[in-house]
C-alpha cells in the first residue's frame, strides 16, 4: 500500500475534487511542479492549465482556471475558480468559447470586461489542452 | 353613502391587487429559495480559504502588506448594500437609518444598489461610486466593489472600510449589520452563507516557525490572495444581501395580500348589507303604495 496524498479541489460552484491519490502535477506560478506525499509545506499561486492525478495506476487529467495551492504534509488543497474533469469538457463548446473570447480580446475593452475575458479565454485554452492531450 | 356599484367596483379593485401582491409573493418565494441555494454553495470554499488563511497566516512574520496597515480612522468608506426595487417593507428604511448615525463629514458611501445611492445623494452626503449587482450576484461585480474599496484604502482616501448591509437571520428576520472589511489587521473567516457562524479561526495566534514554503515568495501570493479573498468575502455579502431582500419582499408581499383579503371580506359585507336595505325599502314602497291604491 504507496503513502497517499489527499486531494482537495473547490469552486466557488462546488467541490469537484475530494480523494486520497499517489501524485498530483499542476502548472504554479514559477512553473509545472510535481507533488508526492510528505511534500514540503508549500502554498504557491495556481496557473491555468492542466492537473494531471495519479491514483492507482490511473491517470485523471482535470482543466482548472487560475486559484491558489497549499501543499500540507499530507493534504493538497486547490482553491480555483474553474476545474473540469477531462471527461466532462465539451470540446466544442470550449473552442466555441475561445473564438467568442479571442474576437472580444480584439475589441477595446475595458480593464474590467479585459480582465473577465482573458480568464474565459485562458478556462477555454485550459479545457482544450487537457482535451486534446487525451485524445492522442 | 356609496351605492352597491360603487361597493362592486371596489371589490374588484382590491381584488386585481390582491392578485398581483399574491403573485409578487410566489415570485419572491422562488427568488429567496434560490438565493439561499447561492449562499450555502459558496460554503466549501470559503471554508477551503479559511483554513488555508489560518494556516498561511501564522507563518507570515516578515512581510506586512498595505492592505493590513492600520491607520488612525479619520476618514471612512462604507460600502452600502441596498436593493434596486422598493416593495420589500421596512428593509431599507431599516438600512438607511443605520447608515443616517455614521459621522457625515468623514464618511464616503459606496453604493451598491439604487436605493442606497438614492439615500446617499439625497441627504447629500459624499458618493464616490455606485455599483449594481444582478440577480444572483456575480463574482465580476464583487470584484469591481472590493477593488474600488481597496483603491480608496490605498490611495489614502480611506483608512477604514466597513459593510453595510442586512444580515439574512431568518426569513422573517432581517437585520442591518455593519462589519468591519479594511485593513486586514487580522485574517479573519470569511463569513458565508445564511447566519455565518461568527467562530474564531482554529489555528491563528503566535507567529509559527516551522519551514512553510512560499512559491515564489510571501509576497507576491499574499498580494493574490488578500484581495481575492475580500472580494470572495464581497461576493457572500451581496449573496446574503439579496437572501434578506427576497425575503423581506416575501413577508411583505403577504401582509399586503392578507390585508387585502381583509378588506374584501369587509367591503362584501358592507355590500350585502346595503343590497338588504335597499330590498328591504323597496319592499316597503311596494306594499305602502298598495295600500294606498286599495
Amino acid at each position: 500500500m504507496p503513502e497517499t496524498l489527499k486531494l482537495e479541489i473547490v469552486t466557488p460552484s462546488a467541490k469537484i475534487f475530494d480523494d486520497d491519490v499517489e501524485m498530483v502535477t499542476l502548472t504554479g506560478i514559477s512553473g509545472e511542479m510535481g507533488i508526492l506525499p510528505r511534500h514540503m509545506p508549500l502554498m504557491t499561486q495556481l496557473v491555468a492549465g492542466e492537473i494531471n492525478v495519479r491514483k492507482a495506476n490511473d491517470n485523471i487529467f482535470l482543466a482548472v482556471g487560475d486559484g491558489f495551492v497549499q501543499v500540507t504534509g499530507d493534504r493538497v488543497s486547490i482553491l480555483t475558480d474553474m476545474a473540469i474533469r477531462a471527461e466532462n469538457i465539451d470540446e466544442a463548446a470550449a473552442e466555441e468559447a475561445r473564438h467568442r473570447a479571442e474576437a472580444r480580446l480584439a475589441q477595446k475593452l475595458s480593464d474590467e470586461d479585459a480582465a473577465l475575458v482573458h480568464a474565459s479565454l485562458s478556462h477555454a485554452l485550459a479545457q482544450l489542452k487537457v482535451k486534446r492531450r487525451k485524445g492522442k | 353613502m356609496p351605492s352597491t356599484r360603487d361597493i362592486r367596483r371596489r371589490i374588484r379593485s382590491v381584488k386585481n391587487t390582491a392578485q398581483i401582491t399574491k403573485a409578487m409573493q410566489m415570485v419572491a418565494a422562488a427568488k429567496m429559495r434560490k438565493a439561499q441555494q447561492a449562499a450555502l454553495v459558496g460554503r466549501p470554499y470559503a471554508d477551503l480559504m479559511n483554513r488555508i488563511l489560518s494556516e498561511a497566516a501564522p507563518r507570515i512574520v516578515a512581510f506586512k502588506h498595505p492592505l493590513m496597515e492600520v491607520r488612525t480612522p479619520k476618514n471612512r468608506a462604507v460600502i452600502l448594500i441596498s436593493t434596486d426595487r422598493g416593495l420589500c417593507g421596512a428593509l431599507n428604511g431599516n438600512l438607511m437609518r443605520e447608515a443616517v448615525k455614521l459621522n457625515n463629514g468623514a464618511t464616503t458611501f459606496i453604493a451598491a444598489g439604487k436605493k442606497g445611492a438614492q439615500f446617499v445623494s439625497r441627504t447629500k452626503r459624499r458618493l464616490a461610486a455606485e455599483f449594481t449587482y444582478a440577480d444572483p450576484p456575480t463574482f465580476a461585480e464583487a470584484r469591481a466593489i472590493s477593488k474600488m474599496a481597496q483603491d480608496l484604502f490605498l490611495k489614502g482616501e480611506a483608512d477604514a472600510v466597513d459593510i453595510l448591509f442586512t444580515n439574512f437571520v431568518s426569513t422573517l428576520v432581517q437585520q442591518p449589520k455593519t462589519v468591519p472589511f479594511l485593513p486586514v489587521a487580522e485574517i479573519k473567516p470569511v463569513t458565508v452563507g445564511v447566519n455565518p457562524p461568527d467562530q474564531p479561526l482554529p489555528a491563528a495566534g503566535q507567529p509559527r516557525t516551522d519551514v512553510f514554503e512560499f512559491e515564489p515568495d510571501e509576497k507576491s501570493v499574499l498580494s493574490a490572495l488578500l484581495p481575492h479573498s475580500l472580494t470572495f468575502r464581497v461576493h457572500q455579502i451581496l449573496l446574503e444581501a439579496r437572501a434578506s431582500e427576497h425575503s423581506a419582499r416575501m413577508v411583505a408581499m403577504k401582509n399586503a395580500s392578507d390585508n387585502a383579503q381583509q378588506l374584501i371580506k369587509d367591503l362584501t359585507l358592507e355590500f350585502n348589507k346595503l343590497r338588504q336595505s335597499n330590498i328591504t325599502r323597496e319592499l316597503l314602497e311596494i306594499t305602502t303604495a298598495q295600500m294606498a291604491v286599495s
